[in-house]
């Protein structure tokens, strides 16, 4: 036992504090690109193809709009898009975790082949498919990154729940004629709400990666919308001709914010859960 | 050993059984979701070989069937499928198998190389890591390990192109055989020439998680009362490694790499669009954008097949050579 000393602090409360630090900079991007007004990135000819300057520190694309708002606003429509379909995801995670545990045996042979059936489709391809269903666009693409993740959560879950069944606690329950659904309020759900806050945060990053690499592929968001992955894909045709900066600056904001988002969840998870924060 | 063998069989013919289940469900739904599609395959035909009267349309619509009902059209489909017929694609305007033999080649070469490649580092570092956990290597390792787990394959791929092809030259922008060549007249050299830069980027986007996981089991084999005696033993460094770390840490790890074909599979439509490589990861994006439905479904099936086939592997690798599984 050493002196106290205020800059070491322990695992949890350094996490909590990164967790606040890591929150406020994903937050302060995603407000950037909400608030950036619809003229900042307005075409303008006359100042097409510009390389990085003070006056635009990420240069120009071809028409002349401004890759650091058009990429700022392309991160949160991202974001959006990620959280959104993360949300979805794993809500219904969740569920189909406690109906695999809690249900018939016939209906856990059937998720766990569901879950094997989405685990056998690479999920670029199901997206795809299920973008092309829906007619590509915003839809399709939120259907699609959903439909896509909430295997492994599900699977979490349903150990965990099979897990929570054989406690003596929950049997006591049971003897003293509790109700399914009263269990499932007052034991089961308590213990799956950090499990379903940290499956969800590590989500994100996934999720947003997704979202990136779909639009870059010419699925999902309308070219005229500025979302990171079209950014890109834009590039491509530029790249020969030099203009380095429409393919290296949103690229290096995304993998920035898929990095803070992934390592917030991380922190998170070590605030909720006491076991790893001992790591 | 019978025994042995006897169970290797049956755990081969459940997962065989589990493989079959699980296309037929891919050919219904994918079948399904297409035929939901607002995107209109006739009139997407159509379009391409230029204006039509309405008999001719009409004519076309009953020539693929459209007048029928989707349930009517899946049996028919599926009947072709079973006697090996997929249709005709509609960008390429060849049999759809003959495509995804084509393609599927390179694509094999891509991911064969980086499933390698990835494996075999993430392995090392992951060992590394989980030997040293704590100290700087570890550190360095598995910051660098989180921040390629947050880039996206195509971006890595662009910044590839940037520097090697555009500002260094030493590789072509893309295209697996130079221009005007035939595709019988390019030679290994030229075929590894492009595929370099493909798989060096999905071999950088896959080894991560490899190596991630391979230093979470190194660190519990590590912590396990058996490395504790070995140590009261005397054993240590190298010895160590190879006695206990190394026969514990690789089959979960070989298992995991199995198991990741999804994975290999999703990176490598992301790397073949970007260096436009001839394969089926770039196929699929353009039979999606081109509503050419008859080889998205095509190569739907056939990459399910693929990914199947890895978790088979995984499964029975689980089932037969760990010993514990007895």
């Amino acid at each position: 036992m050493g002196q106290w000393n205020p800059f070491r602090l322990n695992g949890r409360i350094r996490a909590l504090m990164l967790t606040v630090v890591l929150g406020v900079v994903i937050l302060a991007v995603y407000a950037a690109g909400i608030l950036i007004p619809q003229d900042a990135v307005g075409t303008d000819f006359i100042q097409a193809k510009q390389p990085p300057s003070w006056q635009h520190l990420f240069g120009t694309d071809n028409l002349g709009r401004d890759i650091l708002m058009r990429t700022l606003k392309g991160m949160s429509v991202s974001v959006t898009v990620g959280i959104a379909a993360s949300c979805i995801s794993a809500v219904a995670g969740i569920l189909i975790g406690i109906a695999a545990a809690a249900g018939s045996r016939f209906l856990d042979g059937a998720i766990s082949w569901l879950i094997d059936l989405m685990m056998g489709i690479p999920h670029t391809v199901v997206i795809i498919l299920i973008s092309f269903a829906m007619g590509r666009g915003l839809r399709g693409l939120l259907a699609g990154i959903a439909a896509t993740h909430w295997t492994s959560l599900a699977r979490l879950i349903r150990g965990e729940v099979m897990q929570l069944r054989s406690q003596q606690y929950i049997m006591v329950s049971r003897r003293m004629g509790k109700s399914g659904g009263w269990i499932l309020r007052h034991h089961l759900l308590p213990h799956l709400a950090p499990q379903f806050l940290t499956g969800l945060i590590l989500m994100f990053p996934h999720a947003i990666l997704h979202e990136a690499s779909i639009s870059f592929l010419g699925y999902g968001l309308p070219p005229e919308q500025p979302a990171v992955g079209i950014i890109l894909a834009e590039s491509m045709t530029y790249l020969s001709s030099g203009m380095w900066w429409m393919a290296v600056f949103p690229g290096m904001v995304l993998v920035l914010m898929v990095w803070l988002i992934d390592r917030l969840g991380e922190n998170l998870r070590r605030v909720i859960d006491p076991y790893s924060a001992q790591e | 050993m019978k025994n042995a063998a006897g169970r290797a069989a049956l755990l081969f013919l459940k997962n065989c059984i589990r493989i079959l289940s699980l296309l037929l469900a891919v050919s219904i739904i994918s079948f399904a979701l297409v035929s939901a599609s607002p995107v209109d395959p006739v009139q997407q035909y159509i379009m391409k070989i230029g204006p039509v009267s309405a008999e001719q349309r009409a004519a076309i619509e009953a020539y693929w069937g459209m007048d029928k009902p989707p349930a009517v059209r899946y049996i028919s489909w599926l009947n072709a499928l079973l006697h090996g017929d997929f249709g005709i694609s509609l960008l390429y305007r060849r049999p759809v198998i003959d495509i995804i033999a084509e393609r599927f080649g390179n694509s094999l070469a891509l991911m064969l190389c980086a499933w390698v490649f990835s494996g075999i580092i993430g392995f090392s570092l992951g060992c590394v890591m989980g030997m040293h956990r704590g100290k700087w290597q570890d550190k360095i390792i598995r910051r660098i390990c989180y921040l390629l787990s947050s880039v996206p394959a195509f971006w890595l791929g662009l910044i590839l192109l940037l520097l090697f092809s555009v500002k260094l030259g030493w590789f072509p922008v893309g295209f697996s055989t130079p221009i005007g060549m035939l595709d019988s007249e390019v030679g290994i050299w030229q075929r590894l020439y492009h595929l370099a830069l493909p798989a060096l980027t999905l071999t950088l986007v896959s080894f991560s998680s490899i190596a991630l996981h391979t230093r979470q089991k190194m660190i519990d084999v590590m912590n396990s009362a058996y490395v504790l005696f070995a140590r009261a033993r005397g054993e240590g460094g190298w010895t160590l490694f190879v006695r206990h770390g190394l026969r514990n840490t690789i089959l979960p790890a070989l298992t995991l790499q199995f198991a990741s074909f999804a994975e290999l599979f999703g990176g490598s439509v992301l790397a073949e669009n970007v260096f436009s490589y001839p394969g089926l990861g770039s196929a699929v994006s353009a039979a999606g954008l081109g509503s050419d439905v008859p080889l998205l479904l095509g190569i739907t099936l056939f990459s399910t097949l693929f990914v199947c086939a890895g978790n088979m592997a995984a499964n029975l690798l689980y089932g037969i050579v760990d010993p514990q599984m007895h």
